[in-house]
């Protein structure tokens, strides 16, 4: 395993709830990462951010570590649950608020 | 270059047979697009699985050319 691998693993198994995204929750980069901050916002739970643009390499690491092309990405107790269009799709059906209960996630 | 509506949408149903795709212009700039795509082949699959068998369709290029790619993916409902 690769150091950035590593990383990405210690962040991604260290927090309940981590979102990979471009910018920060208050200046979201991307309109995509601007809606996965809105319905972590709208699911009232607490999260960690990192923001790949200040890290090229895990910014390129993220996305073989869960072979997944884009930013945002969504992780919840270290599984891979997707990026912004199925956290929308989720979270319109009520998955998503359903997966943060049986997972236990706090609350913010 | 962006890629067109038609090449997305070629190369999704050139990967993913008898899927039925319907594209939409977000921006009217013919380069953010979103993809609507129901296809058989996405029965029983979950949605990771299902958006990265459309990503493996467009080669590579998700991330890369295709930036604003919105996707929305399921199976038919019978």
């Amino acid at each position: 395993m690769s150091d950035t691998n590593a990383r990405i693993a210690s962040i991604v198994n260290g927090n309940d709830v981590v979102l990979f995204m471009k910018g920060t929750p208050l200046f979201p980069q991307c309109g995509f990462s601007n809606l996965a901050v809105s319905i972590l916002d709208h699911c009232g739970v607490a999260y960690e951010s990192v923001d790949v643009l200040q890290d090229m390499e895990i910014r390129q690491g993220i996305k073989a570590y869960s072979d997944w092309p884009t930013i945002p990405q969504l992780y919840v107790k270290g599984e891979f649950i997707g990026g912004s269009d199925i956290m929308k799709e989720m979270v319109e059906a009520g998955e998503l608020q359903q997966l943060l209960i049986d997972k236990e996630v706090a609350r913010a | 270059m962006p890629m067109s509506a038609h090449e997305i949408e070629q190369a999704i149903t050139t990967a993913l047979p008898g899927a039925d795709v319907t594209m939409t212009d977000l921006a009217g700039d013919n380069d953010h697009w979103a993809a609507r795509v129901v296809a058989p082949q996405f029965a029983g699959k979950t949605r990771v699985q299902q958006h990265k068998m459309v990503y493996e369709a467009l080669g590579g290029r998700m991330g890369g050319v295709l930036h604003a790619l919105q996707l929305t993916t399921s199976a038919p409902t019978s």
